[in-house]
């Protein structure tokens, strides 16, 4: 390609009366404003330190505005290089016929320097961005998060040890958050192992089915016909009630797991053993604390040697190879 | 100058009277192109050889606008919190005027409205309207569908009875047993480690608000393909689908897009690469 000649400008950068004088565009004027606003935000914030910063970028810019501003008045008029630029190929013939005639045509607008377009495309959707941004996140944030932090597990009183014979099932219902109502109601199976290494031992499982979390329910005979005497308690918990059961296992009535009494998967599509509340004894009452995770359970009663994991979803597996499924849980109080 | 008779009373007063009413028309049109644009949108060229099949988008379209419209107004005495859900439904049920047919068009219009839409999505499919320019269509489709069953997911919870309750129990943890990320989208949908009045509050809004929002944006994007792309004429159809050029004009384009794509003794006879 052949280098062309530059056209020379002739009339085009001539001062004229009827313009009026612009001063050259000037990002200085963005940061002083950006001092201005960081001065005003630490007068709320912090008065020492944000506004002091705020107020020396708002110096260091606003002299850097005013020098560029009075470069004009303290130099003397400036001396512009004229601005060199190749005319349009196409239109070559035509401008030049059109100046031979004196015509002047209107000029292509030349080449910003500073293209104020492509600077306030930016702008906008930037600041578009930041703004959709600053309500997005809190808002998604609030939509997620309640889920996963701060969940409370309330500690659960069913009532004095001596209200469970040794070696009675007792199916006990209680709710886990007095405060929200019936809502929070559940269901364990609880039996007294009676003393084992001079610790009173209990066996409470979840009536959660470890398939998709159904309510298990006692597969025998329950409540009157017993000739046992169903227990209202009133506890600290809210109301707690026990009924009476000789389970042969348990079962659950939507797919049909089958537990036997110790929770361990004995038919059905359980993944797992049915999971189990941690408890404690304090000055003779029962505290349910929280739930675990069982994959099996060998043995019975207070030797019963438990298998456990954190606690999991129904459905989940604990263990075999499809555990990997499920590398993390969300936190579990 | 022809001769004309001076109009009787009559029809003076008939003139009026139809300028009474175009003249509002007029206006809005004048100053909205409303009724241009709604005269493109529905006076569509399509294929005279249709067939009723192709109205099942539409019955589909209507099942989700009576779904709506019903909706908003069984929100009217539905109350989404667990002592009072329930009640509330009686009320709708038993007590309140009409509240019967509303709500038995919302849980019977559910129905009708998936199974519109896979009636819909056999008829594309065995039509072949899938295919291109469509694709895209058929996978706004199929969000649509997935959408669909979300709102039927979240809004059997709400009656908060003892099939509602359990049904939700068992499809948040169908949801919790996918791998890796399972136990966090029960844990969401639960809004916590319990089911319990959050989770009732949260369902009640997805099926409300959120998830509704999502389809009308999804329908509208549907609808503004099929106007685009225009109606796609049966496999057995030898005219044209949606031709809106003359017979000669359409040869730069893709077959199947406004012409149907040769077939039998067409195809032997098309020359493949052939000259214009």
């Amino acid at each position: 390609m052949e280098p062309k000649e530059p056209a020379p400008e002739t009339e085009q950068h001539e001062t004229r009366d009827d313009e009026g004088h612009l001063p050259s565009p000037t990002l200085w004027p963005l940061g002083f404003a950006i001092g201005i606003v960081v001065l005003l935000v630490g007068l709320i914030i912090n008065p020492l330190v944000i506004s002091s910063i705020g107020a020396a970028i708002a110096i260091v810019f606003g002299a850097l505005w005013a020098r560029e501003a009075t470069a004009e008045l303290r130099r003397g008029s400036v001396v512009v290089e004229p601005e060199r630029r190749e005319l349009a190929p196409v239109g070559e013939g035509e401008v030049a016929h059109a100046e031979e005639q004196g015509v002047s045509a209107p000029q292509p607008v030349p080449d910003e320097r500073f293209p104020r377009s492509r600077f306030l495309e930016g702008t906008t959707i930037g600041l578009g961005a930041l703004i959709g941004g600053i309500i997005t996140v809190p808002v998604a944030g609030f939509a997620i998060a309640p889920s996963f932090l701060g969940q409370k597990r309330h500690e659960v009183d069913l009532g004095p040890i001596t209200t469970y014979p040794e070696g009675d099932w007792y199916i006990a219902t209680f709710m886990t958050a007095p405060a929200e109502g019936e809502v929070s109601r559940r269901t364990a199976f609880v039996r007294n192992n009676g003393i084992f290494q001079n610790e009173p031992s209990f066996t409470i499982i979840s009536n959660r089915c470890a398939h998709l979390g159904c309510p298990v329910q006692a597969n025998g005979p329950s409540g009157a016909i017993l000739g046992k005497p169903t227990i209202d308690e009133h506890t600290l918990s809210g109301p707690v009630s026990l009924v009476p059961v000789v389970p042969a296992g348990f079962g659950c009535p939507c797919h049909g797991g089958q537990y036997d009494t110790e929770g361990n998967r004995t038919a059905g599509p359980p993944v797992r053993a049915l999971d189990r509340y941690t408890f404690e004894i304090r000055n003779g009452r029962l505290i349910l604390l929280s739930t675990y995770s069982v994959s099996h359970v060998d043995g019975t009663g207070a030797q019963a040697q438990i298998h456990k994991y954190k606690q999991a979803g129904p459905g989940q597996h604990v263990d075999g190879p499809e555990q990997w499924f499920y590398p993390l849980q969300p936190p579990h109080n | 100058m022809a001769y004309r008779r001076t109009p009787t009373k009559a029809q003076i007063r008939r003139e009026r009277m139809e300028e009474l009413v175009t003249y509002p028309v007029d206006w809005l049109e004048e100053r909205s192109g409303l009724v241009g644009g709604i005269r493109y949108f529905l006076f569509r060229k399509v294929p005279g050889d249709v067939n009723w099949m192709q109205t099942l988008g539409s019955a589909a379209l209507t099942a989700f606008i009576v779904q709506a419209i019903t909706g908003v107004i069984l929100a009217m005495y539905y109350r989404p919190t667990p002592t009072e859900a329930y009640p509330s439904i009686v009320n709708i049920t038993d007590h309140l005027t009409l509240g019967w047919l509303v709500r038995g068009m919302h849980r019977w219009g559910a129905s009708v409205f998936i199974i519109l839409m896979f009636l819909h999505m056999g008829r594309v499919f065995l039509f072949g309207a899938y295919k291109y320019p469509r694709e895209l269509n058929w996978i706004v489709g199929v969000l649509i569908l997935v959408t669909g069953m979300l709102e039927g997911f979240t809004g059997y919870l709400l009656p908060w009875d003892q099939t509602a309750y359990w049904a939700t129990v068992v499809g948040i943890n169908l949801n919790g047993t996918a791998p890796f990320l399972g136990p966090f989208i029960a844990q969401f949908l639960r809004s916590g480690q319990e089911i319990g009045g959050d989770t009732l509050t949260r369902f009640y809004s997805m099926h409300m608000m959120l998830i509704p929002g999502a389809i009308i944006a999804l329908i509208g994007f549907h609808l503004y393909l099929v106007v685009r792309l225009g109606v796609t004429s049966p496999p057995w159809s030898p005219e044209a689908a949606g031709a809106e050029v003359e017979e000669e004009e359409p040869q730069a384009l893709r077959p199947g897009l406004t012409r149907p794509v040769p077939r039998g003794i067409a195809a032997a006879q098309a020359e493949p690469g052939g000259s214009e």
